[in-house]
């Protein structure tokens, strides 16, 4: 009621003066008003106790929302890197696996023709109906994202291309015919051409939207944390001010709204930290090894792809020997130059899957290394035959059902290889897993915490005010 | 003074030639097997070839039953005779799924061979060579010869010897019967052709430069000619040019394509040897005379290729 009373007698006053400079162009009254306002707010004792209570108030609320939403933007990118973002990204990688694994396994099946056993083919309509299954998930949830949307619809029109051209292989060479190797060889070719690269940039497309979660995780919550102690300082300072004033010793109202603003500080720096060192371990523990493993298996299979492909092409082709050395080189690192047994190989994805790996996996690995050295060993003595020309004998000893055949080998390899994406997985979830909630906990606490110190504010200055009453 | 090589030497497998049709009229007589292949009208031989275009069949010496020779000698003691082969030619050098046994007419040639030299048929090593490493595998002395539907030319003569030469071929199209083309031209123009990387094939259509001169649409290269069959069936390629052995092998392979318009780029097949092993190319020579004496060819004729190359082979013995 006073306040537009005042407002009407302090506006013709003479308080304009101050404005500077000969430009006396007539300012607007709002603007006046607004100028003269922090004079008025502070002139007399009431009126500044009245200001700093609306302006701690604001400040304290303000530090409540702004935590909150900063702890529950991040607590909502940590739920999405474990229940969307991760997954949907291992997904993806498991359809260019699945593929790679059909495109393997089709060729042990067409060399092994009426002899493959039930297994074999198992094996491949599995990897069919996994990488299928999986492309209908990922075409479901990409959503927004319309370039994974764009390898999804390619894989999907590539699919059953590729799966029709296996089968007319496998009838020709039911009859007898040459042609089926042909076949067979053209269908590796466009998987290999088309939709194992396209897989692939599914895979790096997921892979990227994995970062961008973990990025905006983990970023700490520094324009929180910053406006929490500009408004402990504030308060702090309105304390001594108080005290210099009254002599009063203690505000409690004040003090409960410090302790407040101090306590959801403290909960937010413990939250934001213990958030990131989880997504940290299931970083480095889980996505990213993972994804380095993932690699591994992929080249695993291309070599075994390349080493039956070259037995199918039965001589047509020199490509498969080739694809074979670049596969396995980068796998396992080169062969060393004197390398005639054991090929003396080292480095490569297989030992740098090994080295990021957490505990059983680097077990897993160790392994798959040891199994990789048996396999490029019985992969050397079926090359030899087949260079020799005794195909019968390249033939067993790559696919026949013995175990000491270069198929044996890869397959116990890939087992590891499975072992190993196992225990990173589990790695990752252990990790990851609550890091929203602690994060979620954060939001709720800083703004149950803001409020009551915004409450501690106006009980505070209240009692004070009430005093000029 | 090129041309006149050319000619002289032209004149001389005329000649060869000659002769060799001479052996072939034996294998009419009594010993003759009975011929079952039906005969598919669209598996007509080609036209009549003028003169060879290899133009070096001629070199290979004379017939010779001797067997003192080292290789001959080599090749006894060793037991076995190393035969370079195919694995992807249908009815010519080709492993049949369901046996494990690599079969074809050029087997049955090797085979005549190692019978003759090892009284064995069954004595010889198969070694597949993949169509690029054949030179290489003759002159370093990885196989003993090679029976690989291996066109004698004069520039391979330069490295390796070749023996007489065992089947007339050339260079055929290939393309789906409802095309219904009737001529090489016909059948290439504004058409979307394949052949083999590296093969003669491939020369024809596109000599260099740019020349283009059947005028095809484009040229689809690939590895093997095989890979062209698959292509044709999946309709992304017209016509297939290639090896008039293999042409029938891909007729004989599909039921819905078809060997179309005339022969081009006459030439032989013949078996080929290390250069030094001249004793080995008389002894072989010998084998393949005796070959067509004996019935044995008409009988590997009719076997596997009067199906996909008609009933009368006239043609091939040219």
């Amino acid at each position: 009621m006073a306040a537009p009373a005042q407002t009407a007698r302090a506006a013709p006053g003479p308080v304009v003066a101050p404005v500077p400079g000969p430009a006396a162009a007539p300012v607007p009254p709002v603007v006046r008003r607004a100028m003269a306002w922090p004079r008025r707010a502070t002139r007399t004792a009431p009126a500044r106790l009245r200001t700093a209570a609306v302006l701690l108030t604001a400040l304290v609320l303000a530090f409540g929302a702004l935590t909150a939403w900063q702890a529950a933007a991040r607590a909502r990118a940590a739920g999405q890197v474990v229940s969307h973002s991760q997954p949907l990204s291992q997904n993806a990688a498991e359809i260019y696996r699945s593929l790679a694994d059909a495109d393997a396994t089709a060729a042990s099946a067409f060399l092994l023709a009426g002899d493959a056993p039930q297994a074999v083919r198992d094996r491949y309509h599995g990897d069919l109906d996994t990488a299928a299954r999986l492309l209908a998930e990922a075409a479901a949830r990409a959503g927004s994202s319309s370039e994974a949307q764009q390898w999804v619809a390619t894989l999907n029109r590539q699919l059953p291309q590729y799966a029709g051209l296996v089968e007319t292989a496998g009838a020709d060479d039911r009859q007898g015919l040459p042609l089926g190797g042909a076949y067979l060889r053209y269908a590796s070719g466009r998987m290999q051409d088309t939709m194992l690269p396209a897989a692939q940039h599914l895979a790096a497309v997921e892979a990227g939207r994995l970062d961008g979660d973990y990025r905006a995780a983990d970023s700490f919550p520094w324009a929180a944390l910053a406006l929490g102690l500009l408004t402990l300082v504030v308060l702090v300072r309105c304390q001594v001010l108080l005290l210099r004033r009254t002599n009063r010793v203690f505000n409690p109202g004040l003090l409960g709204a410090s302790a407040a603003v101090l306590a959801a500080l403290a909960w937010l720096t413990a939250g934001s930290l213990s958030a990131r060192s989880g997504l940290a371990d299931s970083r480095a523990n889980g996505a990213v090894p993972l994804r380095t493993l993932d690699q591994a298996r992929i080249e695993a299979l291309q070599s075994h792809t390349a080493e039956n492909l070259d037995l199918v092409a039965r001589g047509a082709s020199g490509t498969y020997t080739r694809q074979w050395s670049a596969l396995t080189a980068s796998l396992a690192g080169p062969p060393a130059a004197d390398g005639v047994n054991g090929g003396g190989r080292s480095g490569g994805t297989l030992a740098r899957a090994r080295s990021g790996a957490p505990g059983e996996a680097a077990a897993a690995l160790a392994e798959a290394q040891t199994l990789f050295a048996a396999w490029d060993d019985r992969h050397r003595t079926a090359a030899r035959s087949n260079e020799q020309g005794d195909y019968d004998a390249a033939l067993h000893a790559t696919v026949g059902g013995t175990d000491a055949s270069a198929e044996s080998a890869f397959t116990a390899l890939d087992q590891q290889l499975a072992r190993a994406a196992t225990a990173e997985q589990a790695a990752f979830t252990h990790s990851a897993k609550g890091t929203d909630g602690v994060l979620d906990a954060v939001a709720a606490g800083s703004a149950v915490l803001a409020v009551l110190a915004a409450a501690g504010v106006l009980r505070g200055l209240g009692r004070r005010l009430a005093e000029y009453r | 003074m090129r041309s006149t090589v050319a000619r002289t030497a032209r004149l001389g497998g005329v000649a060869v030639l000659a002769a060799w049709l001479l052996g072939a009229g034996g294998a009419g007589g009594p010993g003759a097997p009975v011929r079952t292949a039906v005969q598919r009208p669209e598996a007509v031989p080609p036209q009549a070839a003028p003169a060879s275009a290899g133009g070096c069949e001629d070199r290979t010496p004379a017939p010779s039953r001797s067997e003192s020779g080292p290789k001959v000698q080599q090749i006894k003691q060793r037991g076995t005779l190393i035969v370079g082969v195919d694995q992807n030619s249908y009815h010519w050098g080709y492993r049949n799924p369901q046996t494990g046994r690599i079969e074809g007419f050029d087997i049955d040639l090797a085979r005549a061979v190692a019978k003759a030299l090892l009284g064995d048929p069954d004595k010889v090593t198969y070694r597949t060579v993949p169509t690029a490493k054949r030179m290489e595998a003759v002159k370093n002395g990885q196989v003993d010869l090679i029976a690989r539907t291996m066109t004698i030319t004069c520039e391979r003569w330069q490295e390796i010897a070749f023996s007489a030469p065992y089947f007339a071929s050339g260079q055929r199209l290939v393309v789906p019967k409802a095309a219904k083309v009737t001529s090489l031209a016909q059948g290439l123009r504004g058409s979307r052709a394949c052949v083999a990387d590296q093969s003669s094939s491939q020369a024809v259509l596109s000599p260099g430069g740019n020349r283009n001169p059947y005028g095809t649409a484009g040229i689809r290269v690939v590895e093997n000619q095989l890979d062209c069959l698959v292509l044709m069936q999946l309709g992304q390629v017209d016509a297939t040019l290639t090896d008039t052995a293999l042409a029938a092998a891909q007729a004989a392979q599909d039921p819905t394509v078809e060997q179309a318009g005339e022969q081009i780029a006459f030439a032989h097949m013949g078996i080929a040897m290390r250069k030094e092993d001249t004793d080995l190319v008389a002894r072989v020579n010998q084998v393949l005379v005796n070959y067509r004496a004996d019935g044995g060819w008409r009988a590997s004729y009719d076997h596997w290729l009067a199906g996909s190359m008609g009933a009368d082979p006239a043609a091939y013995l040219r």
